[in-house]
């Protein structure tokens, strides 16, 4: 009785949980991004590699000191947003007043240096990371495996709590103010090179619990984030950078859209989401969120 | 005299004895990321538009020259031709929508773009997915009139076609549109104002830098006879950034400069494997940190000084 033209449910539904989880990465990696963007004008190129970063953290955190996931969960953001603020402190912090392209130059030339170093000391065939949550459930329709419920849900949790941090928070407005207009903030007393620090260091930590929660259920590989971050970029192109719930919204959307074609037409599953971004820069070149500036 | 004009010919002369002195297949593939880095940097450095993407056009420019002479058994005349033509058709569809985005977006549209020719190059049957073109064999140029089996011969060839999209460059840069161009980067505003369709210009721009990136690359596919999902990747993309970069972004020469540096440093450094990657990005963060006129660029400002203060 429930047949869809012709596709099975069990096909159609496990490919939407599948777009759903994939949607639930691409809003978190593209809400970091946004974030970043709106505060230091840097395309973070190093997206993909910190997001690994954060997978590979928690996997040689499980193997070499037997720390389990939920530790790692917390452990492996701290760490890796850290290592963030290193690199802000150290590089990026010196060229915000040069033109866009040399933060996306700059954080290009890093990635390769993270992923190169990770590629050569650990080879580029992945490794297993065990689920942390055992079993599933049977939906009747489908069978849902309770470590995807769980990722689903919580980086749906994460983005909301992430959106209410920056829009309805007293810290969060000091950073829309401050990306509005930094000297009059500074004026009123508020560290702005402080404030911007943490941005970096938070939406690094984002990308690196994104990976963490990624670990169990894709290979922990040095390129895991490589050909991610491409795809994250398109998805901030099709949402434009301007509104945080509109980043969230594109990432979920765009994900299942992706599952969707992997049901209905398999060979344009890899090229659909660049193919809904030329439609959006034919219609709405500003993106579905965003404002021209 | 060092005037330009000298060093220009002092150059001629060292590219044409070069090949008795190191080894031809090297020369050439340099010419050919040469031609490619100059290529790309017509879009940045007079242009103001930094492409992500340029590998699209270098790969499926050697794709197309591949399958023309390997599968159709075509002269590789009508190869390279085939392999310009698609780069440009490309170079008009992606660049289309890519201008109407500005700074920033279009480095990240760019470089979606061409990560979605690179899945359908993996998928595609005519490009052989990982396998890629290989042994594409050289047949004879001219109808015959050039053989291009000794590596010397094709050398020169190849010299010929780096010379023809030089010049090209060069006549285009000096040209009045090349003018508009640098009015349109400095200040898009006010090129506007002045009645110049700005967009107009900038895609122009484009489809060009993609056809000579193509030139490019079908080059590379007739020399090295392989066509390789390499030739497309988003790596190859930031390697022509690289080599522009490393010998200075604006200048006419610094990209062939920076090329030369990065090919030969390839070569050297080949034993690495992959360890080279990281200090491909250890350059980018350097140049960006530190040396952002690139070679050209920081010697030309040394010699300036040096002038001015005598």
């Amino acid at each position: 009785m429930f047949e869809l033209l012709g596709i099975a449910p069990q096909a159609l539904f496990g490919q939407l949980l599948l777009g759903l989880i994939n949607g639930a990465f691409y809003a978190m990696l593209s809400l970091g991004l946004a974030v970043i963007f709106g505060m230091l004008n840097v395309i973070n190129f190093t997206h993909g590699a910190q997001y690994m970063m954060g997978a590979f953290a928690a996997w040689l955190m499980l193997t070499m000191l037997d720390i389990p996931f939920w530790a790692a969960l917390v452990l492996a953001p701290l760490i890796v947003g850290l290592f963030g603020v290193v690199i802000e402190k150290l590089l990026l912090k010196r060229i915000y007043h040069l033109d866009h392209l040399y933060g996306f130059l700059l954080t290009f030339g890093m990635a390769l240096v993270i992923e190169g170093l990770f590629q050569w000391k650990w080879g580029s065939s992945g490794a297993p990371y065990p689920s942390p949550i055992a079993g599933g459930w049977n939906l009747g329709f489908m069978y849902l495996p309770k470590y995807r419920g769980f990722v689903v849900v919580a980086a749906l949790a994460i983005c909301l709590v992430t959106w209410y941090a920056i829009e309805r928070t007293r810290l969060g407005g000091y950073l829309r103010a401050a990306t509005e207009n930094p000297t009059l903030v500074r004026a009123f007393g508020i560290n702005v090179p402080r404030l911007i620090t943490l941005t970096y260091g938070l939406g690094v930590a984002l990308a690196a619990l994104a990976g963490v929660l990624a670990a169990p259920i894709q290979q922990v590989s040095a390129l895991m984030g490589t050909n991610l971050v491409l795809v994250v970029f398109a998805v901030v192109v099709i949402g434009g950078m301007g509104s945080i719930m509109g980043s969230i919204v594109t990432g979920f959307g765009l994900g299942i859209v992706e599952g969707l074609t992997k049901v209905f037409y398999p060979p344009a599953s890899n090229t659909v989401i660049f193919v809904v971004m030329a439609i959006v820069l034919l219609i709405k070149p500003a993106g579905l969120f965003g404002q021209t500036k | 005299m060092i005037s330009q004009r000298n060093i220009g010919l002092l150059l001629l002369a060292v590219a044409l004895v070069a090949p008795w002195f190191a080894y031809p297949v090297f020369l050439m593939t340099a010419l050919c990321f040469a031609l490619f880095a100059c290529a790309f940097n017509l879009l940045l450095g007079y242009a103001g538009l930094m492409s992500f993407g340029h590998a699209m056009f270098f790969g499926i420019s050697a794709y197309f020259f591949g399958h023309t002479v390997k599968a159709w058994g075509l002269p590789p005349e009508l190869g390279i031709l085939a392999g310009v033509a698609g780069a440009a058709v490309l170079g008009l569809l992606t660049g289309a929508l890519a201008i109407r985005r500005q700074g920033i977006y279009f480095a990240m549209i760019t470089l979606a773009f061409a990560q979605m020719v690179y899945f359908i190059c993996v998928q595609a049957p005519f490009t052989h997915g990982e396998d890629g073109l290989q042994g594409i064999v050289r047949q004879p140029l001219l109808f015959g009139l050039i053989p291009t089996k000794d590596d010397r011969v094709l050398y020169y060839v190849v010299l010929a076609i780096f010379l023809f999209g030089y010049g090209v460059i060069y006549r285009v840069i000096h040209s009045p549109f090349g003018q508009v161009l640098k009015a349109i980067r400095d200040n898009e505003q006010r090129a506007l104002s002045l009645g110049y369709e700005a967009d107009r210009y900038k895609l122009l721009a484009f489809v060009l830098s993609a056809a000579l990136s193509g030139l490019a690359g079908a080059t590379k596919a007739m020399v090295l006879q392989f066509a390789t999902l390499t030739d497309v990747s988003s790596a190859m993309s930031g390697e022509v950034v690289l080599m522009a970069l490393v010998g200075g972004l604006g200048t006419i020469i610094g990209p062939v400069v920076g090329a030369f540096v990065i090919v030969t440093m390839q070569n050297y450094l080949a034993y690495l494997g992959e360890f080279v990657l990281v200090i491909q990005g250890a350059i980018f963060v350097v140049i960006v940190m530190a040396f952002r006129k690139g070679l050209v660029g920081e010697l030309g400002e040394w010699l300036k000084r040096r002038r001015t203060q005598s």
